[in-house]
């Protein structure tokens, strides 16, 4: 067991957008979080990230507390995102964007950049080197160094989730990685992620609407509807029970 | 991947690093002493801008504090310098306290004690700034600057109040300002281009993402506007030392929104941009001191206009804001325009 959601409520003023909800996402597993729009998944996102702290409630990662921590300090225990909008860094390039991944795992510090000593030059090979090793897995060393805007979306959702595991997490939190892709796209994708959890031995929790995606790609879904925990399992019975049919598609028998 | 000592851009910037050498050596021989002056002038301008760049287009943190720093490093400076007998001569409103006629040092140790107690000033400002979002730094700057100013005049028994300090020795000169201006832009370029640098654009680009890659955004900014503060300290320092007599009025949020221009005309976020930028204005301003003079247009004597050039530049900066808001190089730096020439053949 790698994360532990246990009892997790959140409350935004009068608004509960999460109530008692709980879960646990198994090592090397790849968990989904579906559910309709405004059903709290990216809320829960922000709460294992550290973003938003939990009204009531406690979050484990490998069995030690982390609700509460800094959202920078969680990213160090080993947990990244990608945001559901791609968020890179607009100015720089890809490699410069993979190399922010690794800005906590470079140990020189400020004096010696300035006077530029040895252990500069090494610790800045070390991550260039660990930077193009993820960007030939993930198909975008010829990218290297144009700007990261300038790529189309397919390659910058890629650019993203390198630079996400450029900071070396076990636990690889992605928000609508298939979101604006054509089928092509999406199988792609979804082998990726399959490649990306064995090669870099790590666990993926992930919230998706494709239900095509999800069901070739995750072992086990959650769903939630207003903050509800609606169905906890397989992703096969997911689509099976009616508590799911009514959050997604309404509810035809009392209409 | 270049692991060979001499790359090409190591040997362009060593190359760049020798000729300003000699360009100083030579110009401090050769030139007379209104061009040394100016080039001096120059050199304090480039480390106020460079610095001055870092927390406000590297780290996109808006800030109006050069002023401030600027004056703690020039009144360091001139107690640390001018000696003991001298001040009792200058300090007519309130006699000096002992510990301020105690203190003397000589000219290297009092810039860097200069930049050490802005940077100290600065550290302390930030934990209340930064921890919030926003452009408070900006707020809090421009007061920090009055606040100096206000202190220094009303503080006699250490700066001699509105009257200033004078006979500070005139230990600047071309190596002195010259020199410390290749260590600020060395030293700054080679923060920008290292982890840490990075992680101050990623907090300009999107400070959520960078907190989610594991970016303490906070110790970022606090580094970032620190750094600055210690050149600008310096530069102070150096000023108080090229211009000999010092007072309050000259530390006023003019010489912040002379810096402000210089950065914005030159490209927010380019040290090159601010180098350009600095020799630009600087140069402007002297070769347009012709417009505050009286004038001969068309035959018809024009009378005396000060202030004059200052009308013009501010025209100048709404023209730049206007039509080429990203400035004269934008986020380019000198290696990237080589870059852009090769991609062109």
């Amino acid at each position: 067991m790698i994360l532990e959601v246990c009892n997790i409520t959140k409350k935004f003023g009068g608004i509960t957008a999460i109530k008692d909800t709980s879960f646990t996402v198994n090592s090397k597993e790849i968990y989904g979080l579906i559910g309709p729009n405004g059903a709290g998944k990216t809320t829960m996102f922000n709460i294992i990230t550290g973003n938003y702290e939990p009204t009531e409630g406690s979050i484990k990662f490998h069995g030690q507390r982390i609700d509460g921590i800094k959202p920078y300090k969680i990213v160090h225990r080993g947990i990244a995102r990608t945001f559901q909008n791609i968020r890179l860094f607009k100015s720089m390039t890809v490699l410069d964007n993979i190399l922010i991944g690794f800005d906590y795992q470079a140990s020189y510090t400020y004096l010696e950049s300035i006077f530029r000593l040895p252990r500069f030059f090494k610790e800045e090979k070390r991550v260039k080197e660990r930077s193009f090793e993820i960007m030939e897995v993930l198909g975008i060393a010829q990218y290297a160094n144009e700007l990261a805007t300038s790529l189309s979306y397919g390659q910058q959702r890629k650019v993203e989730i390198a630079r996400a595991l450029a900071a070396n997490p076990q636990l690889l939190l992605l928000d609508e990685p298939a979101a604006g892709m054509n089928p092509n796209e999406t199988k792609e994708l979804a082998e990726l992620f399959f490649k990306i959890r064995d090669d870099f031995d790590i666990t993926i929790l992930l919230i998706e609407h494709d239900m095509k995606f999800v069901n070739h790609l995750c072992d086990r879904v959650m769903v939630l509807d207003y903050g509800k925990t609606i169905f906890e399992g397989h992703i096969k019975d997911a689509i099976k029970d009616e508590e799911v049919i009514k959050a997604y598609l309404g509810d035809f028998k009392h209409a | 991947m270049n692991d060979a000592i001499f790359t090409k851009d190591r040997l362009i910037n060593l190359a760049l690093i020798i000729t300003t050498i000699w360009f100083l050596w030579f110009a401090q021989h050769n030139f007379d002493e209104y061009t040394i002056r100016i080039i001096n002038n120059v050199a304090i301008f480039i480390i106020l801008a460079v610095s001055y760049n870092l927390i406000n287009g590297i780290t996109g943190q808006f800030s109006l504090e050069p002023n401030g720093f600027i004056a703690i490093g020039a009144y360091v400076t001139a107690i640390l310098t001018v000696d003991a007998d001298a001040m009792l001569y200058q300090y007519d409103i309130e006699d000096p306290y002992p510990w301020v006629l105690a203190m003397q040092s000589n000219f290297g140790w009092a810039l860097f004690l200069s930049g050490v107690i802005s940077s100290l000033l600065a550290l302390s400002l930030s934990f209340p700034v930064f921890r919030v979002r926003g452009d408070y730094l900006a707020i809090v700057t421009l007061g920090f600057g009055f606040i100096i100013r206000i202190l220094a005049i009303n503080s006699p028994e250490i700066t001699n109040g509105s009257l200033g300090i004078n006979d500070i020795p005139e230990f600047s000169n071309l190596y002195w300002t010259g020199g410390i201006a290749i260590f600020a832009v060395l030293a700054i370029l080679n923060i920008i281009y290292s982890k840490y640098g990075r992680a101050m654009k990623a907090v300009r680009d999107d400070e959520d993402a960078a907190t989610a890659m594991g970016i303490n955004t906070f110790k970022m900014k606090t580094m970032a506007f620190t750094t600055s503060a210690f050149f600008e300290g310096v530069g102070g320092g150096l000023l108080a030392a090229l211009l000999t007599s010092i007072s309050p009025d000259l530390f006023s949020f003019f010489l912040t929104f002379q810096l402000l221009i210089i950065i914005v005309l030159g490209g927010l976020g380019s040290t090159t941009g601010a180098i350009i930028g600095t020799i630009f204005v600087m140069a402007g301003l002297e070769y347009m001191r012709f417009l505050d003079e009286p004038m001969n247009l068309f035959g018809f004597e024009t009378e005396a206009m000060p202030g004059m050039r200052m009308v013009v530049f501010s025209l100048i900066l709404i023209f730049v804001m206007l039509f080429a808001r990203e400035g004269l190089m934008g986020k380019r730096e000198l290696k990237d325009l080589f870059k852009k020439k090769k991609a062109d053949k």
